[in-house]
């Protein structure tokens, strides 16, 4: 699938920005010692800011961007749709949280609750981003539970991390959630590693004989294409990424998206910790790339592309 | 509303012969010129007349070979959309703007709500959908309904433009939800296929196989001048390098 730069900003910025604000209610609400309100506000600040970008991103690959908010109307069966409404869903909750924390009204069981409220809704928001994708049968590497849980475990280790640096930055003690950090590095590594698994080991599940139905009269292969050039579904859907590149864009992924921001956390400070942040954003940057790059559309078969 | 109907009245659809369709792209042509005016109007073109020419076509024609055991045969394969009973392509769209009508089954975008997000065509499996560049929406096959119910036409014309254009009758119109008509008929007698069933999309259009080719009765290649039993004749033979 060819790899559109809109849509993967998008799903990374507003990945770490929905992971940090999820981080950021479940540290506040969890974590005994209460966090001063400038770091809540600013990590709310951060993670809207994130979100904002990511989501404006988004409707510059619409062929009609003023008509987005008609995307809100069909939550019942697209994906896509109850994206939109779980994004927009996030803000007046935010808000009315950022209100709580401003007001300095403490704990309160409103707090609390409203808190969990905004967890759930940022994880369902990201969720929603990976099913898009998951829903789609017809891109077979796409089309697995592994995917949504990708999404929820990099948005989650992008979160920690943000909120480990802003962390750094207000407080003079060691953060008490510091070790949010490296767990969820590994839990986003074991996701997915899990799914290049998967993608690796999958045999393709069709090919032109079966798509076209002739397999059964011999062996087909392509004499003549519909058309001299390249049409729409080849460019948004032909995209082939040599196998020799993407090995070698994975060992970089892994290295930036896990390696780094590990030997950060581990090495300490603020210093480290905003270095591990930006590899990080650099390779979640080449992951959502390889994610798109790698996945191949079954409306290739047609052309002579294999699965 | 991209809910999918509950019940379709109507299952219209087409029946493509893939034994008799003989490549010309005549269906696809035509349906180019009735569409670029029609429903979905304009089709647009980019770079027409340039060095690396493209456009929204609704309809396009692959050729393949298909070779079993030492004899091949071309088959024609015209692909367009099928207008699926369980269409991937309507339930992913956000705006409602792609929706299936539950009068005749056809698959329709309303050019008026789409926001151009390609998610539908990236949902179809069969390549059905095609973006328009110029005009920013998603666009594709309308089974000529300004055609099938124009009243200003003839009634022998209220077929799809790609039937109507077809020169040897490789391509049938008709209700596939009547096992009555004319082309479930076809369909039955011919043991007509859907493509890709394991995407369970419930595709309405058919495909009629190849007929079975019956063995070549000389081998390939016979000689055409037997008899070079005489000595001059094995030399005039030699002579010319046989």
């Amino acid at each position: 699938m060819h790899p559109a730069y809109s849509v993967i900003f998008f799903t990374t910025a507003a990945g770490a920005g929905y992971g940090l604000l999820f981080a950021l209610v479940l540290v506040a609400t969890l974590v005994a010692v209460p966090l001063p309100p400038a770091l809540l506000l600013s990590g709310l600040a951060l993670a809207g800011l994130l979100v904002t970008a990511g989501l404006l991103s988004s409707t510059l690959h619409l062929g009609h961007p003023e008509r987005a908010w008609r995307a809100f109307s069909q939550w019942r069966s697209s994906w896509l749709s109850r994206e939109g409404v779980l994004a927009v869903a996030v803000y007046p909750v935010a808000c009315a949280w950022a209100w709580l924390v401003w007001s300095a009204a403490g704990r309160s069981l409103t707090f609390d609750l409203l808190s969990l409220l905004l967890a759930v809704l940022a994880a369902l928001t990201v969720y929603a981003t990976g099913q898009i994708y998951a829903s789609l049968k017809a891109v077979p590497a796409w089309h697995r539970a592994s995917v949504p849980t990708n999404y929820l475990l990099l948005a989650l280790m992008s979160g920690a991390q943000l909120l480990q640096a802003l962390q750094l930055g207000f407080l003079d003690q060691p953060a008490k959630s510091a070790a949010l950090v490296p767990v969820s590095i590994a839990l986003a590594a074991l996701g997915k590693a899990w799914y290049w698994w998967q993608i690796d080991r999958a045999p393709p599940p069709s090919s032109l004989g079966s798509a076209t139905g002739l397999g059964a009269f011999g062996t087909v292969s392509v004499l003549a294409q519909p058309q001299t050039e390249e049409n729409y579904l080849q460019r948004e859907m032909g995209f082939v990424l040599a196998r020799k590149h993407a090995s070698k864009l994975r060992v970089l992924a892994v290295l930036s998206l896990f390696g780094v921001p590990l030997l950060a956390y581990l090495a300490g400070g603020l210093g480290w910790t905003v270095l591990g942040v930006l590899s990080m954003a650099v390779g979640l940057l080449i992951e959502r790339w390889l994610f798109f790059a790698q996945a191949k559309h079954r409306v290739m078969l047609f052309y002579g592309g294999r699965l | 509303m991209t809910a999918l109907p509950k019940q379709v009245t109507k299952k219209l659809g087409l029946v493509i012969d893939l034994d008799t369709c003989v490549g010309c792209h005549a269906c696809a042509t035509s349906c180019k010129q009735w569409n670029d005016t029609g429903y979905s109007a304009p089709l647009n073109d980019y770079d027409p007349y340039g060095a690396a020419p493209d456009g929204v076509w609704f309809n396009r024609v692959h050729s393949y070979e298909v070779s079993h055991e030492g004899n091949s045969r071309t088959v024609n394969f015209p692909r367009s959309c099928l207008h699926c009973d369980n269409a991937p392509c309507v339930t992913v769209c956000p705006t409602g703007a792609s929706f299936k009508r539950a009068e005749d089954g056809i698959v329709l975008v309303d050019a008026d709500l789409c926001i151009g997000c390609k998610l539908c065509s990236w949902a179809c499996p069969y390549g059905a959908r095609e973006f328009d560049e110029v005009e920013g929406v998603m666009k594709k096959c309308t089974l000529c309904v300004d055609r099938i119910y124009n009243a200003n036409l003839p009634e022998a014309s209220r077929v799809p433009a790609c039937v109507a254009a077809c020169p040897t009758g490789a391509r049938s119109f008709g209700d596939l939800g009547d096992p009555n008509s004319g082309v479930s008929q076809q369909v039955r007698d011919r043991g007509g296929f859907a493509l890709m069933p394991e995407m369970d999309c419930a595709p309405v259009n058919r495909y009629l196989p190849p007929r079975a080719r019956t063995a070549p009765s000389a081998p390939p290649l016979t000689p055409l001048v037997t008899g070079f039993d005489s000595a001059l004749l094995r030399w005039v033979d030699r002579l010319l390098g046989g």
